[in-house]
């Protein structure tokens, strides 16, 4: 049965979004695997870190024992202090956003489409949801990147050919990282472009929504 | 000499807020929160307010925006909240429990939409193109323009009667300082109303802090009250 092989564990999944942040680039983690990425950043290689909290350049999170109330992450997380930190108001932070100084942005999402458009704010049989920066990010970051278990906790699909919650963005996702593969939206479809060891194309079509196109490289996720 | 900004407390700086008034209240994740202001605000008993706020599900953090938030809502303070994240959903609590019974207004911002229609608000100007909400239901209803760089979504400023901020440290003038993250949405808050409330950690004679690093200069600081 497809619905209990295993799957890449979290970590991996980070780690394979890792590969794809470019040395020396300003990065926006969201919450969740998006936040584990900042653990396999490869060696040799340096990413600074954007907050909307109003900080640049976060370091790694604070022992209990040292907190500083003021210093905090997007997350509501304590941070350490690091040389060549930078603070600023909600106002930068944002023009730092929407005016295409962020690089990359790693999301988690509810759904993505098969062009790219990506709902992670609502759930609708909630009727409200929190929408935070998530729509400007989606909006204004060079490069969206989506990291995300392939399906959902009842295994439905997350990946669709159309979203059918509410959209953060549209055709703004550059990238799929799954549990399962690695996927490109592309105007013509979603294209596969690796897949998780011990998985066939067909296996995880079974659990994809939209069309996947193989490509012609097709290959084994890649570390 | 016109009345210095200095109040002898919480409650004495908040003592004309009338009912229906829109308030904006600063802090992210519950930090860089004006936390006695917001118990004045209580104690006050103004009505039919609208509130504005980033956040408030971070109570577990500590005396965070959310106890002193809800506690006005099931006080009957609140008529209605703009917010990117106005509640928890799922979590309970009394914004969420008048929201469903109806009685709450609550009207969802994207952040970055949101600080910027408060920049518009305090910076005297008309309305900004912001290309966010390019089709989401945030943009559906609202004047679209295409630009060079694609299209966008016309956003209408903000402006308050009061904003409740908290610094670092000010001078009797109000110019004022922060430290780190705690400085978030106060600079833009404190532009963007009529009359901006802070609570600060030290308040100091002029000349005493460095003009270089001043960050919300005095002409948007209005009162200023002790945070202890």
């Amino acid at each position: 049965m497809v619905d209990e092989k295993e799957r890449l564990p979290r970590e991996v999944v980070a780690m394979r979004v890792a590969k794809e942040l470019p040395d020396g680039g300003f990065v926006n983690l969201g919450i969740g695997i998006p936040t584990l990425v900042s653990n396999f950043i490869p060696d040799g290689s340096v990413v600074f870190y954007h907050s909307e909290s109003g900080v640049l350049n976060c370091g790694p999170l604070a022992e209990e024992d040292e907190q500083d109330i003021d210093l905090i992450n997007a997350g509501g997380q304590f941070l350490q202090m690091v040389p060549g930190m930078a603070f600023f108001s909600t106002v930068d932070g944002f023009a730092m956003i929407r005016g295409g100084h962020v690089d990359v942005t790693v999301l988690g999402a509810h759904q993505v489409s098969a062009t790219g458009d990506l709902a992670n704010w609502m759930l609708p049989e909630r009727g409200v949801g929190n929408i935070g920066g998530a729509m400007d990010l989606a909006a204004g970051a060079k490069q969206v990147i989506v990291a995300m278990e392939h399906t959902d906790r009842q295994n439905n699909a997350k990946i669709v050919q159309d979203c059918t919650y509410p959209i953060t963005g549209k055709g703004c996702v550059s990238l799929i990282v799954t549990d399962l593969a690695v996927m490109q939206p592309t105007p013509e479809g979603l294209v596969l472009k690796e897949v998780a060891p011990g998985w066939t194309v067909e296996e995880v079509q079974e659990l994809t929504a939209a069309n996947l196109i193989a490509a012609s490289d097709l290959k084994e996720y890649e570390l | 000499m016109p009345q210095g900004k200095l109040y002898d407390s919480p409650q004495a700086a908040l003592a004309d807020v009338q009912d229906g008034s829109t308030i904006l209240v600063a802090g992210f994740a519950g930090h860089g929160v004006a936390e006695r202001l917001l118990v004045a605000l209580l104690e006050g008993g103004s009505k039919d307010l609208t509130l504005v706020y980033r956040d408030g599900p971070y109570a577990s953090l500590g005396s965070g925006p959310l106890p002193a938030i809800e506690n006005l809502v099931s006080n009957g303070q609140v008529a209605k909240i703009i917010s990117p994240i106005p509640f928890s959903p799922g979590s309970g609590g009394a914004i969420e429990e008048s929201w469903q019974a109806g009685w709450l207004d609550i009207e969802i911002v994207p952040q970055g939409v949101l600080v910027e229609r408060l920049r518009a608000g305090g910076a005297g100007i008309g309305g900004v193109f912001l290309p966010t909400a390019v089709g989401t239901r945030f943009g559906a209803d609202k004047e679209k323009r295409s630009f060079l760089q694609g299209e966008a979504v016309l956003e209408l400023p903000l402006k308050a009667d009061y904003s409740l901020i908290k610094v670092a440290a000010a001078d009797t003038l109000g110019n004022a300082i922060y430290d780190g993250s705690g400085r978030n949405w106060a600079p833009v808050m404190a532009m963007a109303a009529r009359i901006t409330v802070a609570e600060a950690g030290l308040i100091v004679e002029p000349g005493e802090l460095d003009p270089e690093a001043i960050i919300s200069p005095g002409i948007f600081v209005n009162r200023l009250v002790a945070s202890d």
